[in-house]
């Protein structure tokens, strides 16, 4: 669809500018404003330059929260992706059944996060969990709190448990979009299953998915409430994310200057698959467009 | 065959997905004492006192009222402001509308906690901390943006051809905006206060920080009610399972709206 050339489309986005910029553009400079200080206290301050930045950046501890960071978000788009689309193509399409669906796939979208951490450690806790107490009576030792691994677990069946009806509601939305012809075109000539996913339903669902994407990693590589409520961060610093960290330095320590200067670090990293996406989501509407 | 194997497989799953909520409205119905003793899966003697605490008890029942005040005010926020911008990156091309566009876009990925601390000083010399208000517009800072892509994306799906017919035939802006274009979108927007109602009704970081004890959210009073008396599992579970109830209402209506958005993208 070809655009109206005209710059008066500014006054509509006037309202949106400057709400958002009341809330991003002046806090965001306040975090660069510290992050090139030593604060003392009122009127103590000193100018250190990219200080905080080089100890940050050396801080081995960042680079593993950082990893584990990695890890968490790619193993989150890695089993919640497939079995979000797999979801969808079993939904029932339309009738009370279908809206059932809908409603409970919805159900844990809506509950606030600290809410599902606190769902998970009443569901999987060794004493009075029924995950918990399930799997310590099959005589398999399981305690989110005191192992490594455990943790993992729990956190990963927490998230994929959290999200993944998100990516069916995407998925199914675009399915929806499907006109019917299409399918009936595809029974005149004889398609399988598999080649109707792969001809019509996979090509159909492109920008749904490249949404579900985005939004899946972002919101896991900011990933705080949950893994707070659930583990703290622990055992040891087994599940502490970057956002986890971040907090511990802010208002746990109260470094002021280092965590504004990981929080500009961290924003970059962000900024960074945020533009890969955008491209990556550009080239999609324009491959359905030409 | 394939059919039934495939409903099966999806019945399994919705089971697995309510099994946990199922297992804290079983905390709820029971005592603590009781959940401590024994293991049950159901509650064999369901008692709502837990229940009872909460509506008789202004600390709790108040972070009900506080959390749906402040995330209504920022639904609404949300769709004034995107309706326009909206409208006007899927219809014109004006200078810099791509590099605004994935700004808006970075700050819906924005970390709410970079932001913490700044919030907190911005607000504090505003004079707004503790009020409806400041959760309402903080949380803006990634629903505008997230209003905004959604809106695009369904206007997108409206052909031009509709402004054209209706500004040939004498229908002025505002008018030809009101009564033709957010007709023809309702389903998007019935989408888009969902999504906004959502991620402010589950957003905790930025509310809890923000506010003290007038605009306090019930998800900080549950964090704080479980540190000052220990931990009352059966308590803890039954303001669990009311914070989930305003969300099922919103899903029951907007899943008429997405039937109808259905039936709408055919036209």
């Amino acid at each position: 669809m070809s655009k109206w050339e005209n710059n008066r489309a500014w006054f509509f986005i006037l309202p949106v500018f400057v709400i958002v910029a009341f809330s991003a553009i002046i806090p965001l400079m306040t975090v660069v404003n510290y992050s090139v200080q030593d604060i003392f206290g009122p009127g103590q301050r000193f100018f250190v330059g990219l200080e905080w930045f080089r100890e940050v950046l050396l801080d081995t501890r960042l680079h593993d929260a950082l990893w584990r960071q990695l890890t968490f978000s790619g193993l989150v788009l890695l089993i919640e992706m497939p079995l979000g689309v797999a979801i969808a193509l079993t939904m029932p399409k339309k009738g009370w059944a279908s809206s059932l669906c809908l409603v409970i796939l919805a159900l844990p979208l809506l509950i606030p996060w600290n809410v599902i951490g606190t769902i998970w450690i009443i569901f999987t806790r060794p004493d009075i969990g029924l995950m918990g107490s399930l799997i310590n009576s099959a005589g398999i030792s399981f305690d989110h709190t005191a192992n490594a691994f455990d943790a993992w677990t729990t956190l990963m069946l927490m998230e994929v448990w959290h999200w993944t009806p998100l990516v069916v509601l995407l998925a199914f939305a675009g399915l929806r979009a499907i006109p019917e012809a299409y399918y009936q075109a595809a029974k005149i000539d004889g398609a399988s299953p598999w080649a109707i996913f792969r001809y019509i339903q996979l090509p159909k669902m492109r920008g749904v998915l490249t949404i579900a994407l985005l939004l899946r990693f972002m919101d896991s590589f900011l990933i705080y409430a949950e893994p707070f409520v659930l583990t703290g961060g622990g055992p040891g610093n087994a599940t502490t994310f970057l956002s986890i960290y971040l907090v511990k330095i802010a208002v746990g320590q109260f470094d002021l200057g280092p965590a504004a200067a990981f929080s500009l670090i961290y924003f970059l990293i962000i900024l960074l698959f945020c533009w890969l996406f955008y491209q990556a989501l550009q080239a999609v509407e324009g491959g359905e467009k030409s | 065959m394939i059919i039934r194997k495939r409903t099966i497989a999806l019945i399994i799953y919705l089971g697995l997905l309510f099994l946990p909520i199922y297992w804290m409205l079983n905390m709820s119905l029971r005592t603590n004492a009781d959940i401590m003793n024994v293991f049950a899966w159901y509650p064999s003697d369901p008692t709502f006192a837990n229940y009872m605490k909460i509506f008789t008890d202004p600390s709790w029942y108040n972070g009900y009222i506080n959390s749906i005040i402040y995330v209504t005010m920022n639904t609404g926020i949300s769709l004034l402001v995107a309706l326009p911008a909206a409208y006007a990156f899927s219809r014109y091309r004006f200078i810099g509308d791509k590099h605004v566009f994935f700004w808006l876009l970075t700050n819906r990925m924005a970390p709410p906690a970079v932001f913490l601390l700044p919030f907190f000083q911005l607000y504090s010399t505003f004079g707004l901390i503790d009020t409806h208000i400041a959760v309402a517009l903080a949380h803006c800072l990634f629903n505008v943006p997230l209003s905004v892509w959604i809106l695009e994306g369904f206007m997108g799906g409206i052909p031009k051809e509709i402004d054209e017919t209706a500004f040939i035939d004498g229908y002025s802006f505002p008018r030809f905006f009101i009564r033709v274009f957010i007709p023809l979108i309702r389903a998007g927007i019935g989408v888009t206060a969902f999504f906004c109602f959502m991620f402010s009704w589950v957003e905790l970081l930025l509310a809890r920080t923000l506010t003290t004890t007038a605009a306090k959210p019930i998800a900080a009073t549950m964090t704080r009610t479980v540190s000052a008396t220990g931990l009352d599992w059966g308590l803890l579970a039954a303001a669990g399972i009311l914070t989930i109830v305003p969300g099922a209402l919103v899903i029951y209506f907007v899943r008429n709206n997405l039937a109808k958005g259905f039936a709408l993208g055919r036209v």
